[in-house]
């Protein structure tokens, strides 16, 4: 019994982090149509940011409370700025450019995200921590099991925003504005829609989500360097996810994080125990993961959450 | 245009300098000795291949100062791997064919060494890895050799300290599978603890730098058992015992020489106290040999040598003293003289290169006491 609550506990807490990463993607390719390669830089800038940032203050040696929520803003609103300003020179010029030279440009911002940030002026070469600005306490336990700071944050945190951003798609004229972009861009332009504006909105927002995951996955795994794999395939699981839930789709990105998250999680403990004593079992924990993304592309190739549309020849 | 009148005077100069690449620079007798280290100054293991280039470093300046190897300074380059395989492969290329180098000092993890081996076997210039512990690193072929001890040996170690010393009877495993040197410690561990009389609860895997492993401490702490073997390299083994820690496990955690770095402690902090490691030296031995040389790393980098920096040193003098003995630089000769090693005396202990090319070492244990290494057994060579 103690199991599965722990179990799903942990598995609430990494879906939250798959969704807020996700949300980014999934948020670009909705208005523009493009997977944004870079998404997951902006992740590692994000939790290196924050080492940069908690550091200067001298808060990685005895923080006062409101330490974390000042380092996240501040951190938020950098990786905000950055989004909006790759956009401005990479992005915006290839507006019109056929979809596979934005998709390259975005690989390329993605590998100088990644050489810039190992510069020794920057973040570094070595793998560092930012958890002593806030060690993972336990709060309170249920039964035998407790219940830690970092994993309440994630949830929570992953909640509050990803409600925030489905009401400021859904119910506010910049969604309004948003949604009719991802819908037409051209007859929205004519509309009295200012795209250009409703795009950087989009990479404001999304950077600043990507910000927020990367501050927690950094708090919970300590940090690498920005060119080491384990952002990528962050990236990766996240993408997937939002794949899964149906690319461009606010809730959908949600809905498939915490399916990511369940299969890593909660089927590969069960499955490994079920199997005790066959070691590779175990050992599949990544090609679980993607086997998800194939059933559901040979399923439903819209995702869950996404609707089929015919491409127009 | 004419393209093709264009192309190919083009052409043949690209074919040329291409064939021009492919040929290694022969040593020509005269001006310094030169000697290549490819090692990871940058990445996840950065300190490994920064301490082990401070010790060659260290051992060539002393070197040059007493007038050098057959009367020719010593020059030494070094090329980041960043510890990716990929890298290593090339790092290695370069360092014959570009810089031409006689022989070639790395790697420290085993994955890399096993990169960059085949390249040194096949232009016939010996390579000598300072610490790559996993056995298939000399079986590349007769270029290549080690000054450490081997997985076998380790594994053997671990699970003699923790059953005699520690009194565990149940371990669990937790291994990196994405490395070669973590998955056959791990394996050579469980042969000696079963035969030993342990049992062994939980095999569980992991892959290096992917740390949302929560599934796979839940059946760590789940297992109830007294040790933990945790065969990965620090960075990755920091965070792990701090989750551990985080999740309830109190189980002891025992690891490897991949643990050894200044950083294990500075990211895994307090969590890592009562944590042992087996290791191929300590910079608290009492030993002559192991107190001049802290003495003099300390004095020219203020900082404490790790066991890397250790068989760095021993590696590079083992090298001198080889190409001191050997007919000539070239190739064939430097790896008879390298081979035929005997009682070799270094930082880390005497030895000698046996058949297969590999050091029969001793071992400490390395202990971790509120933040700080303390020895906590030595374990002799068998």
């Amino acid at each position: 019994m103690s199991d599965l609550l722990q179990t799903l506990i942990n598995t609430l807490a990494l879906g939250g982090l798959y969704a807020l990463i996700a949300l980014g993607y999934t948020l670009v390719y909705g208005i523009l149509r493009f997977i944004n390669f870079a998404h997951s830089d902006i992740v590692a800038w994000g939790g290196w940011l924050a080492f940069t940032i908690a550091s200067g203050l001298g808060f990685l040696s005895g923080a006062p409370g409101f330490a974390m929520p000042l380092v996240m803003l501040i951190t938020m609103a950098i990786c905000a700025a950055m989004g909006v300003t790759i956009e401005l020179l990479a992005y915006r010029p290839l507006r019109k450019a056929p979809r596979l030279n934005v998709l390259i440009t975005a690989i390329g911002v993605s590998l100088f995200l990644q050489n810039v940030g190992m510069n020794d002026k920057l973040f570094g070469t070595r793998p560092t921590t930012i958890v002593p600005m806030m060690p993972n306490t336990e709060l309170f336990s249920i039964g035998k099991v407790p219940v830690r700071l970092y994993d309440v944050l994630t949830i929570v945190l992953a909640l509050v925003l990803v409600v925030a951003l489905e009401r400021l798609v859904y119910r506010t004229k910049m969604g309004r504005a948003m949604r009719a972009v991802s819908f037409d861009e051209r007859v929205a332009s004519l509309m009295g829609i200012n795209v250009n504006v409703v795009v950087s909105v989009t990479f404001a927002l999304g950077s600043a989500l990507a910000a927020a995951g990367g501050i927690l996955f950094a708090l919970r795994n300590d940090l690498r360097l920005t060119s080491d794999s384990t952002w990528v395939l962050l990236g990766l699981k996240a993408f997937v996810a939002a794949v899964v839930g149906g690319i461009g789709n606010v809730r959908g990105a949600a809905v498939g994080a915490l399916l990511i998250a369940f299969v890593e999680v909660f089927v590969h403990f069960y499955i490994t125990r079920f199997f005790s004593g066959t070691e590779w079992v175990g050992k599949l924990q990544d090609v679980y993961v993607f086997m998800i993304l194939i059933a559901v592309l040979m399923w439903k190739p819209s995702g869950l959450f996404g609707k089929s549309t015919v491409e127009k020849v | 245009m004419d393209l093709r009148g264009w192309l190919r005077p083009k052409m043949f100069l690209l074919v040329l300098a291409a064939l021009l690449a492919c040929s290694k620079k022969e040593d020509g007798g005269s001006g310094p000795i030169k000697i290549g280290h490819f090692a990871s100054m940058t990445g996840a293991q950065a300190t490994f291949g920064i301490s082990t280039d401070r010790a060659i470093q260290l051992a060539i300046k002393e070197r040059n100062a007493k007038g050098g190897v057959k009367g020719r300074m010593i020059e030494l380059k070094t090329i980041d791997d960043a510890g990716k395989q990929s890298e290593a492969a090339t790092a290695v290329t370069r360092l014959i064919n570009d810089y031409g180098a006689v022989a070639i000092l790395g790697e420290v993890a085993s994955s890399l060494s096993l990169a960059g081996g085949p390249i040194a076997q096949k232009s016939k210039i010996p390579m000598i890895s300072p610490s790559s512990t996993n056995p298939d690193v000399t079986a590349i072929g007769d270029y290549i050799s080690r000054v450490c001890f081997l997985d076998d040996f380790q594994g053997w170690v671990v699970a003699k300290f923790a059953f005699e010393n520690l009194k565990a009877k149940k371990a669990a495993v937790l291994y990196d599978q994405a490395q070669a040197y973590s998955s056959a410690l791990g394996k050579f561990f469980e042969e000696a603890w079963t035969e030993m009389g342990g049992t062994i609860t939980v095999k569980a895997a992991y892959t290096g730098g992917n740390l949302e492993i929560s599934s796979q401490l839940q059946q760590l702490a789940g297992s109830e058992s007294d040790v933990i073997f945790l065969p990965g390299y620090y960075s990755d083994a920091a965070t792990i015992i701090r989750k551990a820690r985080e999740a309830g496990i109190k189980a002891t955690f025992i690891g490897g020489d991949g643990w050894d770095s200044e950083e294990l402690s500075k990211i895994a902090g307090n969590a890592l106290d009562g944590n042992y490691f087996a290791n191929h030296y300590s910079p608290l031995e009492d030993r002559p040999d192991v107190k001049n040389f802290v003495a003099k790393y300390k004095a020219e980098y203020k900082a404490e040598p790790d066991g890397l920096a250790a068989l760095g040193y021993d590696a590079a003098l083992l090298l001198f003293d080889a190409m001191e003995r050997a007919k000539s630089l070239a190739g064939p000769d430097l790896r008879d003289a390298i081979n035929q090693t005997k009682n070799f005396t270094g930082v880390t202990g005497t030895f000698s290169i046996d058949a297969k090319r590999n050091a029969k070492k001793s071992a400490v244990i390395i202990g971790i006491k509120d933040g700080k290494q303390t020895i906590a057994a030595r374990i002799e060579k068998k």
